[in-house]
């Protein structure tokens, strides 16, 4: 018990470590797009939800088990949507003309 | 070690270094896309891998599968539904509430584990205090998150909310969740001890945010982020899963350095920005016509519509005004214009233009600008000094040269130097201050024109005064 905290531990503040050197490195210029794929990386809480979801055995944990799985994934899958949006426009070939209308893809 | 046990740790093990390859992706505009994309694959990855384990080891009963299939397709409907339809000046919003969603789903998995656990024997240390910090931070970040959009979106007032024995009270509910939470630690299976550490932090994240202007709500937005990162690794260690351990700590670094360099870019410390009420987000726009307009020069579309096009380099400085008014598809006209008339446009954009930084570079990527158009602080201000116009958009305190002086609320921070510019234009709704509420000497500097006019209506007529000038 103790080594597998010890273990686990070591990778938290490893990948926090990980995470400051990668991150740092993101240009301004995307900090909105970078925040938004963040924050769908954390919707990895959905496999929380499964795990949860395959020892459930009374009423209250069913319905824990929906909450948690309901909000888990509109984090992880509007998140990916809504980031994929935004680094569309950017990665879009330089194109000379402006549409007339604004462009939308919805 | 099973070889089974090492087969889902390997497949963590990748989903992991996927989510980093993305994030490393994403520094530059062209492959940022792909980033993206690399780091969906991870998630896949490592929800199929959770998926697995849990068919394989423990199986479960069909409501619990049933409960878990059918809120995962009502909350992908949502999110998605959401994420599709939603107008890019509203995106910081958005962040907030599937920011606030994560951290609701956090605390909820970590409370379904102690309900579930605790009857057996009283929890060991390394599950109930993971666990105990898990609903106690998600929770926080759940109505947090909430107030924040609420706030962003101008549902809730934007102007900090405060009441008589606000601190006092604040500082009650805090003790109550923290005496709560470690009294959950110590007995290790009461449920009413946990409920009460759920409700407290809950009301904590309320209160948190209320008292924080308008102007400040995208740093606790991003503060909220770091936050649900470390609510989602703790229950990795509650529920011992690699996978929620390294994406959660990932998240919490992102949300850590994202808070410090806006907190930075507002000239204002993260302590600052919490505990004191700045800012309203929706300031009164008083009359062009009832103040004092001494010392400034106004001017017309037309003169404006001159002076672009004699320019040969001119630089758009677009700022909160030009978001709000949704006016990125004119500049982007104006700009595409001038530029066929054989002028060098470029925008200026500071950190903190729009409603979270880099905000503004999505709406000008929306508005079909080309990502190499877009100067980041250094670069633009490099770029004034050979610069014939400066053409401020509904922006303020970004480009106050107070900023350079001691002893006001802008000193020390980074601004853009417009001053430096040959001439100066204005687009301003009013003369009325920014969110740091001092004038701007830029304003009435003998080379400014001002043009009184909302930044959608504004940039309009330059259009229209600027179309009939070239091509005349």
């Amino acid at each position: 018990m103790t080594s597998e905290l010890f273990g686990n531990l070591a990778i938290f503040v490893l990948s926090l470590l990980v995470g400051f050197e990668v991150i740092s490195k993101i240009p301004t210029t995307l900090h909105t797009p970078m925040m938004s794929g963040a924050n769908a990386i954390h919707g990895v809480v959905f496999a929380g939800a499964i795990a949860i979801a395959s020892v459930a055995n009374s009423p209250v944990s069913y319905v824990l088990t929906f909450v948690a799985a309901a909000l888990a994934a509109a984090n992880v899958c509007g998140g990916y949507v809504v980031t994929d949006r935004m680094l569309r426009m950017f990665s879009r070939p330089k194109q000379p003309s402006i549409p007339t209308t604004p462009k939308d893809p919805s | 070690m099973t070889t089974f046990a090492f087969v889902i740790g390997l497949a963590y093990l990748v989903a992991a270094t996927l989510f980093v390859l993305g994030l490393h992706q994403m520094r530059a505009p062209s492959t940022a896309r792909r980033g993206n994309l690399t780091s969906v694959l991870g998630m896949a990855i490592a929800i199929a891998a959770t998926l697995v384990v849990a068919l394989v080891t423990s199986g479960g009963s069909v409501w619990g599968w049933l409960a878990l299939v059918l809120g995962a397709a009502l909350g992908a409907v949502y999110g998605v539904v959401r994420a599709r339809t939603v107008k890019m000046t509203d995106i910081p919003q958005l962040v907030s509430v599937f920011n606030a969603v994560g951290g609701g789903a956090a605390a909820a998995v970590a409370f379904v584990d102690f309900v579930l656990y605790r009857s057996a024997t009283p929890l060991s240390l390394t599950s109930s205090i993971p666990i105990v910090l898990d609903v106690l931070i998600g929770s926080v970040t759940f109505s947090g998150s909430l107030i924040a959009a609420g706030k962003l979106q101008g549902v809730i007032p934007g102007r900090p909310i405060t009441f008589p024995g606000s601190r006092v009270v604040n500082l009650a509910v805090v003790l109550v969740a923290v005496g709560a939470a470690v009294l959950t630690v110590i007995f290790g299976h009461s449920i009413l001890l946990l409920i009460i550490v759920l409700i407290a932090a809950l009301v904590f994240g309320i209160l948190m945010v209320l008292p924080i202007g308008g102007a400040d709500a995208p740093v606790i937005v991003s503060l909220l982020n770091a936050f649900t990162g470390l609510a989602v690794a703790m229950a990795g260690f509650a529920i011992d899963n690699q996978a929620l351990i390294i994406a959660g700590a990932l998240v919490g670094a992102a949300g850590t350095i994202l808070t410090l360099q806006m907190a930075k870019a507002m000239n204002r410390s993260v302590a600052n920005v919490i505990l004191g009420g700045f800012g309203t987000g929706d300031a009164p726009v008083t009359s062009a016509l009832a103040q004092d307009l001494t010392g400034v020069r106004q001017l017309t579309a037309d003169d404006i519509a001159v002076q672009l096009a004699y320019a040969q380099r001119v630089l758009i400085v677009p700022g909160f005004g030009l978001a709000s008014a949704q006016a990125q598809h004119e500049v982007a006209e104006l700009a595409k214009l001038l530029l066929d008339h054989h002028v060098d446009v470029k925008y200026a954009i500071h950190p903190v233009a729009g409603r979270m930084p880099g905000h503004m570079n999505v709406l000008l990527a929306e508005a079909n600008v080309p990502y190499d158009q877009m100067l980041q602080l250094d670069e633009a201000n490099a770029a004034f000094d050979n610069c014939d116009v400066a053409l401020v958009v509904g922006a303020n305190d970004v480009c106050n040269p107070m900023a350079r002086q001691k002893g006001n609320p802008v000193s020390g921070m980074p601004i853009l130097d417009v001053d430096h510019a040959k001439s100066i234009v204005v687009v301003k709704r009013s003369m009325s201050p920014g969110y740091a509420g001092i004038a701007n000497p830029l304003f009435t500097d003998p080379r400014t024109g001002m043009f009184f006019a909302d930044a959608k209506q504004g940039l309009a007529a330059i259009l229209a005064a600027t179309k009939d000038y070239v091509t005349a």
